[in-house]
């Protein structure tokens, strides 16, 4: 495409931007909203993400043998447990060791008189595959020679539950959305098309190749997508810092935040990405239907 | 130069619109084709242009063989034709100017050549004054003189007339038809549909007269019935 032609072509897109101003800002202000919403279930999921691996790297499993076990017998119990699949590593803690983290710091004498042999042998446990934790428990529990076993897995399931949830519940609404955006892209495309089909009729009668012909109308849907994925990636970037300004203040530490800063280059992508393909793919829709003769 | 040999044309709705077609057209013709509503004179322009395929039957447009040609090829057909309708077919909110010049820019022509070629061929049409106004700020005459215009900007060899002068009364009509007389004795080709007979009794020019989707007269015997 020669030079001039393709200022030509680029003036024609952006004219019809501003030619069809209420579809244009309807159109842009649907993906705006689309991709508002598809990058905060996406932030959401990253953080929680986040959350979810941080308590279950805080998780442990502490597994109190019997107590009639003796010393030694305890320890075969610790091979015992070794064969299990998602057990990396079982660190042996004797009933003395167990008292004295018992009393930490505290003053001695308090615990005056204790003896040892009313605390439990026991075992650290850390796992190979955290999000296993309550697989791992009720084998631990099937393990002979071992009394109890403490997992603080509720909060570390609870979070992964909501995790896969929303991974779920954000690809179905992306899905969605992205569809409704296109619809309305190419449909916004479809009446600048409708409004020039006189123009587009003549400008087959004289000549002009289809892509000439398509390519204002690229241009104007890719002029739609790209200022919606603009948009859209300073409001998220300002309502985002919002609410995490509000989570931190509410002192919820167990929650994961980041600042959006860190996150600022794969959210520009994915901005610019879904705004272009909207715009491409919207665009695309109605060309093909309309240039068909 | 155009070529149709043996050219049917049955529509969807089952309509034979042309039932054996013959006919050839030399380069640097003047030919009338004439023939009753309905008789199918559209529908062999738009087969000429390839907005239609016939159903059976070969066309030659200008080297290019229609049965057959290539979807991506048929914008470069066309520009060897230049094409003008009985309803003008102007853009509304470009002025003369611009509609003519619109055509020259659609396939690809640069700035430098349209600031040279438009005004040439404005004048050619007798418009060399009105190519600020708008096309609703002409007469029917005018306005179809800007149609010429614009088929005339991309030099094709030949002009194709589907009725030009079918809203215009009988002096103006007279005029466009007089100007076509003189692009073809420029050295273009001319193909006018119409069914004037007066019009067409005024000039002594082949005609090819349609009836029922065949060739029913061919020759320089004026409007026959
Ligand atoms: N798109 C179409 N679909 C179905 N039938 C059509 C179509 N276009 C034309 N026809 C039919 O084909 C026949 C020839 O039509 P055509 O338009 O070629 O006639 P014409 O000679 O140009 O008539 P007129 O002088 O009224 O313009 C007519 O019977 C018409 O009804
Ligand atoms: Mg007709």
């Amino acid at each position: 495409m020669k030079h001039n032609n393709f200022g030509y072509l680029l003036g024609e897109g952006f004219r019809a931007v501003f030619k069809h101003g209420f579809m244009s800002f309807a159109a842009i202000s649907i993906t705006v909203a689309c991709l508002v919403i598809i990058n905060s279930f996406l932030l959401i999921c990253y953080n929680l993400n986040l959350t979810v691996e941080d308590v279950q790297k805080e998780t442990r499993i502490v597994v109190c043998i019997d107590e009639s076990y003796t010393e030694a017998e305890s320890k075969s119990v610790g091979s015992d447990i070794n064969l299990l699949d998602n057990v990396a590593n079982a660190k042996f803690i004797s009933r003395s060791e167990a008292l004295q983290s018992f009393i930490g710091d505290s003053d001695q004498s308090l615990f005056e008189g204790l003896d040892p042999q009313s605390m439990r042998d026991q075992f650290e446990i850390t796992l190979v595959d955290n999000a296993k934790i309550a697989e791992t428990k009720s084998a631990l529990e099937n393990v002979t020679g071992v009394a109890d076993v403490y997992a603080d897995i509720e909060v570390g399931n609870a979070l992964a539950t909501i995790r896969t949830v929303l991974y779920i519940a954000s690809l179905a609404i992306a899905a969605v959305l992205l569809v409704v955006s296109l619809i309305i892209i190419s449909n916004t495309i479809r009446l600048a098309m409708l409004d020039r089909r006189e123009e587009i009729a003549i400008m087959k009668m004289v000549g002009a190749t289809n892509s000439f012909i398509r390519f204002p109308f690229f241009v104007e849907g890719f002029i739609l997508g790209f200022f919606g994925a603009v948009l859209s990636f300073f409001i998220e970037w300002g309502l985002y810092e919002l609410i995490r300004e509000a989570i931190l203040n509410t002192g919820l530490e167990v929650l994961t935040v980041v600042p959006f800063t860190e996150v600022l280059l794969p959210m520009a992508v994915i901005c610019a990405g879904a705004g272009f393909f909207i715009g491409i793919f919207g665009s695309l829709m109605s060309i093909r239907r309309f240039l068909k003769v | 130069m155009i070529d149709l040999i043996n050219v049917t044309k049955t529509y969807e709705t089952g309509t034979h619109a042309l039932n054996g077609i013959d006919m050839h057209i030399d380069d640097g013709e003047f030919v009338f084709l004439v023939g009753q509503s309905g008789s199918g004179k559209s529908t062999i322009i738009k087969l000429l242009t390839a907005e239609l395929k016939p159903t059976s039957g070969s066309i030659l447009v200008n080297g290019y063989k229609l049965e057959s040609i290539k979807r991506s090829s048929i914008p470069y057909m066309r520009r060897t034709l230049g094409v003008i309708f009985q309803d003008f077919r102007l853009i509304e909110n470009k002025t003369v100017y611009e509609n003519v010049a619109f055509a020259m820019r659609v396939i690809g022509a640069s700035n430098k050549e349209i600031k040279k070629r438009v005004p040439y061929v404005l004048e050619l049409v007798g418009l060399e004054n009105k190519g600020r106004r708008l096309p609703n700020e002409l007469s029917g005459g005018e306005q179809q003189r800007v149609a010429i215009a614009r088929a005339l900007i991309n030099n094709p060899t030949m002009i194709i007339a589907d009725e030009p002068t079918g809203n215009l009364d009988p002096a103006r009509s007279f005029e466009i038809m007089l100007l076509l007389e003189k692009i073809n004795a420029l050295g273009t080709t001319v193909m006018v549909v119409t069914h004037e007979k007066g019009l067409v009794d005024r000039f002594t020019k082949r005609v090819v007269h349609i009836d029922e989707g065949r060739v029913i007269s061919d020759g320089m015997d004026g409007y026959v019935v």
